[in-house]
């Protein structure tokens, strides 16, 4: 247990400190974000009452796009000089390669999060009418959602032809639920109409069934040729 | 088995020719929704058999994927036959009908559960370890087809009926569609995989598929409850000469289903076959070629 | 002289030593790449303590070979036993060095040795710096790999493999685009590992630079080995088949 963490530690500092140095990813990323909020600003141009029933929805989509993109590039750094196979042959566990990719991206893609909220509530002039704080519970589940699966998914598709769609293509139909619970709880809580409750049940359930089968599944996927 | 595959063919044709005159000829018009309420005779069967092939597809796929390791296959074992116990008991407890939707029996609901076991027993007493990924593929491939089926038909249905073709907040129709999202994306990972271990892959993609499917469900369910959506016809009684009908239909199809499941599985075999042939060929060099490659040697035959 | 098909592909007996845990062996592993055998049938047994050059030209299966005893290629068919266990079950014990660096580009020599050495449960600076001293780099030397020039990398590349102390190390063209003068600091290297009783395999085309080092040259030709010589000679008989 103790190697776990001390693994994941060491490989999420390594990643992030790769990342700090190349910044590759993030200034794109970051650009990307902006680039689809305004998009989405100019296609959708509603009144502040039904923006309140579609923001939901919208917001997602855009963090679901912007998530795809990024999680695409987790493994690309592993790829380059092929030193994922330097991970493959040592006795380091699978799971904390896992959790520190899952990590790495649940941060990165939270960034990007926290960049676009506040340009989401600007233009389309947001104010929350249910209790503004279960939007947190929905966000942190909902991304974790995205990136669990992404990472896996992400490492699936290192494995295929075309990786770079294969993700979305594998990503997408299994994180329907997720995407429904983000999107319906999102507009519960702008609304005020309804309780959120349960979306954020069931995205916390989500999490925990494929947080266990991506960890149970994953030292499979790494070690498939 | 090989006398038996034209028999088979002879009987599902003539059922399949019948059924379809039940369907049109037998059946009573259905009072409100006249003949196009017809269609459920193919729209209902077809999901069936879609449901049941791609159960199958997720059994054989955890068996792929325990059958790798002794222990993991053991504790599967004992897994499953804890659930197929749990679940049959669970469900005559009268905590857990009060959870049922109203209209739901529970002997029906503890003949579900029981089927787990006895399919996970059965495929992996009638499939060894290589054939249990032709057996996924096999299954995939032709669910896919009748879950295009059962989509293709239900909007048809709906357009009259409903006034729209589709019903964002229908339990039914959107899991199916999600179903068919997932079980498309299961074959086009199979197209592009250039690992060595593509059935591994699929078989992985299969259990999170198999694990989304009650998630999907849940949230549907739940919400439907804050959307209204349009009541759907049945409910009601059937009329007794309808149940039969269906019944037929179902029968017609499932034959198919097997019918067409057993041709692609012997194709599959036969494919994998060549290759491993052509292998050996490249393995064994150019002076026995002729000894490896078996299956054109007998196509020729 | 060709051999009958039936022996060739059929299981060889294994020799059987005295002491099975001090051996690697490869037992008619065959590897298939969908329609093409990169691994035909290879069954060989390889002392400990050795040093074994594996020459070939390419497309030999040289480095699939060593992919396998790496663990990194499953074989299709055949087992491969390193001191009698699985390759995946003696990772600890194996140092692998591939073609490529198996380096992180933008990270210094050792920023990159600290993280792989965390992956062996190796804490503190004091073995990362006593490895790159022992290929002949400098430990201080605070530029990214990325930016070494390709001798310098193919160094650091097997101080990473040398990294956890294995006793069998697994380099593939260690010394390609690499300047003679460093290429022979990274031989004298592995002899000295070699005669501190670890069990070497290089994969090279500069055959020459290990005549007299080797203890045994392995030729492969097409996915199998076909000699083994003690010497860069090769008797006239077999080395008829190759050309």
């Amino acid at each position: 247990m103790n190697a776990l963490w001390a693994v994941t530690l060491a490989t999420l500092v390594k990643d992030i400190r790769l990342e700090w140095r190349s910044k590759d990813a993030l200034n794109s990323m970051l650009f990307f974000s902006l680039l689809v909020v305004v998009i989405f600003v100019f296609s959708f141009d509603p009144l502040a009452e039904e923006s309140r029933h579609i923001v939901g929805g919208l917001v997602w989509v855009a963090f679901l796009f912007a998530a795809v993109v990024a999680l695409n590039q987790t493994w690309a750094r592993e790829l380059r000089n092929q030193v994922l196979d330097a991970y493959r042959v040592s006795p380091a566990p699978a799971n904390a390669l896992f959790l520190a990719k899952a990590l790495g991206n649940f941060i990165f893609v939270s960034v990007l999060e926290a960049l676009m909220t506040p340009l989401f509530v600007i233009f389309y002039n947001l104010r929350v009418l249910g209790p503004a704080w279960q939007l947190i519970p929905i966000a942190v589940l909902g991304t974790w959602a995205l990136v669990v699966n992404g990472t896996f998914f992400a490492a699936m598709s290192l494995r295929t032809r075309s990786r770079e769609i294969m993700l979305p293509l594998l990503l997408f139909p299994i994180s329907i639920p997720a995407v429904l619970g983000m999107v319906a709880g999102t507009t519960a809580i702008l609304t005020g109409e309804d309780s959120a409750h349960f979306y954020i049940v069931l995205l916390l359930t989500y999490d925990v069934v494929f947080t266990t089968a991506c960890l149970t599944l994953f030292g499979m996927i790494l070690h498939a040729e | 088995m090989k006398r038996l595959f034209p028999i088979l063919s002879v009987i599902t044709a003539i059922l399949l020719a019948y059924a379809l005159y039940a369907a049109l000829v037998v059946a009573p018009t259905e009072r409100t929704m006249g003949d196009v309420q017809r269609i459920f005779y193919y729209h209902v069967p077809s999901a069936w058999t879609a449901f049941l092939l791609f159960f199958i597809n997720f059994i054989a796929s955890i068996q792929y994927l325990v059958s790798r390791k002794a222990s993991a296959k053991t504790a599967a074992k004992w897994i499953v036959l804890a659930i197929g116990a749990v679940g049959t008991i669970a469900c005559f407890l009268p905590r857990v009908q009060q959870l049922f939707p109203a209209g739901m029996r529970p002997s029906a609901v503890a003949t579900t559960v029981l089927l787990i076991p006895i399919f996970y027993f059965l495929i992996g007493w009638l499939f060894p370890e290589e054939k249990l990924d032709v057996l996924a593929v096999t299954t995939a491939e032709v669910g896919v087809v009748f879950c295009t089926i059962v989509l293709v038909t239900g909007p048809l249905w709906a357009r009259p009926v409903w006034g729209i073709w589709w019903a964002v907040g229908d339990l039914r129709l959107t899991s199916t569609l999600v179903l068919w999202l997932i079980y498309v994306s299961y074959l086009v990972l199979r197209g592009f995989s250039n690992s060595a271990q593509t059935q591994m892959l699929a078989a992985a993609l299969a259990v999170f598929g198999a694990l989304d499917v009650p998630l999907v469900f849940l949230s549907i369910w739940f919400f439907r409850t804050q959307h209204p959506s349009p009541v759907i016809g049945g409910g009601g009684s059937l009329d007794p000469r309808m149940g039969q009908v269906l019944l037929i239909n179902w029968l017609a199809f499932s034959c198919f289903a097997f019918l067409v499941c057993w041709s692609r599985f012997r194709l599959e075999l036969l494919h994998r076959e060549v290759e491993e042939a052509h292998a050996m060929e490249s393995l064994a060099g150019a002076g026995v070629a002729a000894k490896a490659s078996l299956p054109l040697g007998r196509s020729s035959r | 002289m060709p051999i009958p098909d039936s022996e060739r592909v059929g299981i060889l007996p294994l020799i059987v030593t005295d002491t099975p845990g001090s051996t690697i062996t490869v037992n008619n592993v065959i590897k298939q790449f969908g329609r093409f055998a990169a691994l035909r049938g290879v069954t060989a047994e390889f002392d400990a303590g050795r040093f074994h050059a594996i020459l070939g030209e390419n497309g030999a299966g040289k480095t699939t070979l060593l992919r396998a005893l790496a663990g990194l290629a499953q074989p299709t068919r055949g087992e491969i036993s390193i001191f009698g266990r699985s390759p995946q079950e003696a990772c600890r014990d194996i140092g692998y060095m591939a073609h490529p660096s198996l380096l992180y580009d933008e990270m210094s020599g050792m920023e990159n040795l600290r993280y792989f050495g965390s992956l062996y449960g190796i804490v503190g600076d004091a073995r990362c710096e006593e490895v790159i001293r022992a290929v002949g780099l400098d430990p201080e030397l605070t530029r990214a790999v990325g930016q070494y020039s390709q001798g310098m990398r193919q160094r650091m590349s097997l101080a990473r493999a040398i990294l956890h102390d294995p006793r069998v190390l697994l380099l593939d063209e260690p010394f390609s685009n690499v300047d003679v003068h460093s290429a022979r600091a990274m031989v004298g290297l592995l002899k000295g590992m070699r005669d501190a009783g670890k069990t070497v395999f290089v994969i090279t085309h500069q055959a020459l630079l290990l005549e007299g080092v080797a203890d045994e040259f392995v030729w492969m030709q097409a996915g199998e080995i076909v000699d083994r010589t003690a010497s860069l000679a090769r008797s006239a008989s077999s080395a008829e088949g190759i050309q």
